[in-house]
């Protein structure tokens, strides 16, 4: 009996060492992989952009400039935050961060500032890079910026008798929207997913009110809300807004039923395929909305070798500068030489460059990683109102209060 | 008598199959003896050992990782620095305190508990039916698995298709009967119920299957004795068909229940929880937390997740319960 316990007890213990002693290997081979050697590694979101696209062979060529080899990592999920956070011990060189997100990283910790890693910003435009500025500081650099325009069908509005000209503020762009729908056409398609998406379509209606980010509950961002409120409820807008992403957005407005819809620069050729047009989202009493900046930024991870940043500032360097990234992934370019070269290249890109010029990142006004918190609330609220849970005021007043429970 | 045990104790044979030659005698051959016994204690951990291994690193680990993540206040800085206060039960009341927590616990009682009786109810007419052997019901009883067979991604968004304000086929036919059409998924009344018509389509099948071989166990003799005592198909079902069944109904319910309570690709390809609130159930609530909103709010998001794991073994326990006192009565 009493052998026999010792013996339980005995292989117990060696599975018990057997297990932990697996687990510290475990952490040990991580840990260990940077080293003085020519390997980069890029945190890249597009794997779906094999060798021989242009986003690949710019990534290539950048490589062969340096003379050092690019490793392309797409991450184990596709979300950079989840990602980079659990890999925390063994970072990728340089990564590639959805605009609003770097604040995040940066707040984490996980990030190089520009004083760090010695890159030099001064020439890219400064809408643009504020989304990766934190008190002053900079996290990254953008590879280029796409924004939210107002796409119309020419046909539809001609056989309404709309002249998009005189569609100048909310109230006109309602009066053109209630024409449409009386030719027997559809108004205007948009996103109002309860998701990020949401949030960064709502927001050229709430800044073209007036309303502020920080004040979710004000007269201004409730005019906004009850502008998409009553679209929905004139029957100028569909119900499936309230689940559409802007792809399915853009799938009903390729129906050619619909006279608008509010989507990104990344549709712009399907959009001249099609014979569709864009204008800029107007402002409330006229003028031009803001829209949100979109688009990654090029961020330098820390690293325990710092010897390192030196090559990968000059990858971001070559990845930022001119128009080479940026069109081959579909943006405008971050610069003004950028900017040049690729209106040379192809001149209907002016449109969709003047509205980058207008447009303002989600995380400006210093909002930094509050604009997570306060964009949950805020798409939370759209949700609400436009489904009828709540009213436009009862919806925002409550994000407005959970915003501010949770930033406290 | 005597003469066996006797025999008996002269070959009492140890576990390598060696012949002791009585228990008195026992001292000399004892060094020997205890070798081969550890040994042989030895030989079965070594075949426990994987399993072990398995459970730790893959079940009892992430429980107590999850468990330690909800007493802590983790950011993202805690993976850099590793420092994560110690909170005690500072999550759990956030989550609690939070204008979700009872939407969503609502949420995931409807859910759960609307889900098992439809699949179990309408899983079990089918099996009933298909049990009546005609031409075609092999066939039949086939296609009727194919829910089981899809992913549950290209279920959920052919549902979300169909059940699409817009452009929905089933919008689509109430208009052509002269009903007006329904806003299945966006309005805060009828997310809940597309979600779970969705979930109730894909669990049906795995009711049939298990039901159905359930029935197979029930021996002919019983409803030949029913038949010969004049008792008609409904009385046959509720006094034999029923009762018999209930062992497998029960493991079934407890499955069912288990599958459903966690159940989230379903609900959040189909609504994102929304709008609102008005379809988020626990799993979908603890998916926001940590991975949906723009901040992740780790810690909540564990607590969520073990109230869920809570509430799966209450479930449990309930059930056990209730098995106990039908085995009595």
């Amino acid at each position: 009996m009493a052998i026999q316990h010792r013996a339980r007890v005995f292989g117990a213990a060696i599975i018990t060492v057997g297990v932990a002693a697996a687990a510290l290997t475990g952490c040990s081979t991580s840990g260990e992989s940077s080293s003085a050697s020519t390997e980069f590694t890029l945190w890249d979101p597009y794997p779906d952009r094999d060798a021989e696209s242009t986003w690949a062979k710019a990534i290539d060529a950048c490589a062969a400039d340096l003379d050092i080899t690019i490793e392309r990592n797409a991450g184990n999920t596709g979300d950079t935050v989840k990602d980079l956070t659990t890999a925390a011990g063994n970072l990728p060189d340089v990564a590639m961060v959805d605009n609003p997100k770097v604040s995040t990283l940066a707040d984490a910790g996980l990030l190089t500032t520009t004083d760090d890693n010695g890159f030099d910003v001064s020439n890219i435009e400064a809408n643009i890079l504020s989304a990766g500025e934190i008190d002053g500081k900079v996290y990254g650099v953008p590879v280029g910026a796409n924004t939210l325009g107002l796409y119309y069908n020419p046909t539809v509005l001609e056989a309404a008798g709309v002249d998009i000209a005189s569609v100048t503020d909310y109230a006109s762009l309602t009066a053109a929207l209630e024409k449409v729908v009386a030719s027997g056409k559809k108004g205007i398609t948009f996103s109002a997913v309860g998701t990020e998406e949401g949030s960064f379509q709502f927001l050229p209606w709430f800044w073209g009110a007036g309303a502020d980010l920080t004040e979710l509950d004000s007269a201004q961002a409730e005019s906004a809300l009850q502008l998409w409120t009553d679209w929905l409820n004139n029957g100028l807008a569909p119900n499936s807004v309230i689940s559409n992403t802007q792809g399915t957005s853009w799938d009903e407005f390729m129906t050619g039923e619909y006279a608008f819809a509010e989507n990104g620069s990344w549709f712009k050729s399907a959009a001249d395929e099609a014979g569709y047009l864009s204008v800029q989202i107007p402002g409330i009493d006229g003028g031009v909305a803001p829209a949100p900046t979109g688009g990654e930024f090029i961020t330098i991870p820390v690293q325990k070798d710092t010897s390192r940043y030196e090559t990968s500032a000059a990858i971001v360097e070559c990845l930022s500068s001119g128009d080479t990234g940026a069109t081959a992934l579909g943006y405008v370019a971050p610069t003004a030489d950028g900017q040049a070269a690729q209106l040379a290249a192809d001149s209907s890109l002016e449109f969709w460059i003047g509205a980058v010029g207008d447009a303002k990142p989600r995380t400006a006004d210093n909002l930094g990683i509050s604009y997570g918190v306060i964009s949950e609330q805020l798409y939370t609220a759209v949700q609400n109102a436009l489904s009828g849970a709540a009213s436009p005021a009862d919806a925002l007043a409550e994000a407005q209060a959970a915003a501010a429970d949770k930033l406290k | 008598m005597t003469a066996t045990q006797t025999t008996s104790r002269v070959a009492v044979r140890d576990d390598a199959g060696e012949v002791a030659p009585s228990i008195g005698a026992i001292s000399p051959a004892r060094p020997l003896r205890s070798r081969r016994r550890l040994r042989a204690q030895l030989t079965a951990w070594a075949f426990i050992a994987p399993v072990v291994v398995y459970l730790v690193v893959f079940y009892a680990y992430p429980l107590y990782r999850n468990l330690d993540l909800s007493f802590r206040d983790y950011t993202l800085r805690s993976f850099i620095d590793g420092t994560a206060p110690f909170v005690w039960f500072d999550n759990y009341v956030e989550v609690i305190q939070s204008s979700t927590f009872t939407p969503a616990l609502i949420n995931t009682a409807v859910f759960t508990l609307v889900s098992i009786v439809f699949q179990f109810a309408i899983g079990l007419a089918l099996a009933v039916f298909f049990f009546k052997r005609f031409p075609l019901a092999a066939t039949l009883r086939a296609l009727f698995l194919v829910p089981w067979l899809l992913p549950l991604l290209v279920s959920a968004s052919i549902w979300a298709w169909m059940l699409n304000s817009e452009s929905g086929i089933v919008n689509a036919g109430l208009e052509a009967v002269g009903l007006t059409q329904v806003n299945w998924l966006t309005s805060p009344q009828w997310a809940m119920v597309s979600v779970l018509i969705a979930n109730i389509w894909i669990g049906i099948p795995f009711n049939l299957v298990i039901l159905y071989s359930g029935l197979q166990n029930i021996p002919g003799e019983v409803y030949e004795a029913a038949a010969l005592d004049g008792a008609s198909s409904w009385q046959t079902f509720w006094r034999i068909t029923f009762p018999l069944l209930r062992p497998v109904s029960a493991i079934t319910i407890l499955l069912g229940l288990v599958y459903t309570l966690k159940v989230f690709d379903i609900i959040w390809i189909m609504t994102r929880g929304g709008p609102g609130n008005s379809s988020t159930t626990f799993a979908i609530w603890s998916y926001r937390l940590g991975f949906g909103g723009g901040s992740p709010e780790l810690s909540p998001a564990a607590a969520v997740g073990n109230l869920l794991i809570v509430l799966a073994f209450v479930f449990g326990l309930i059930y056990i319960r209730t098995q106990r006192r039908l085995e009595r009565a």
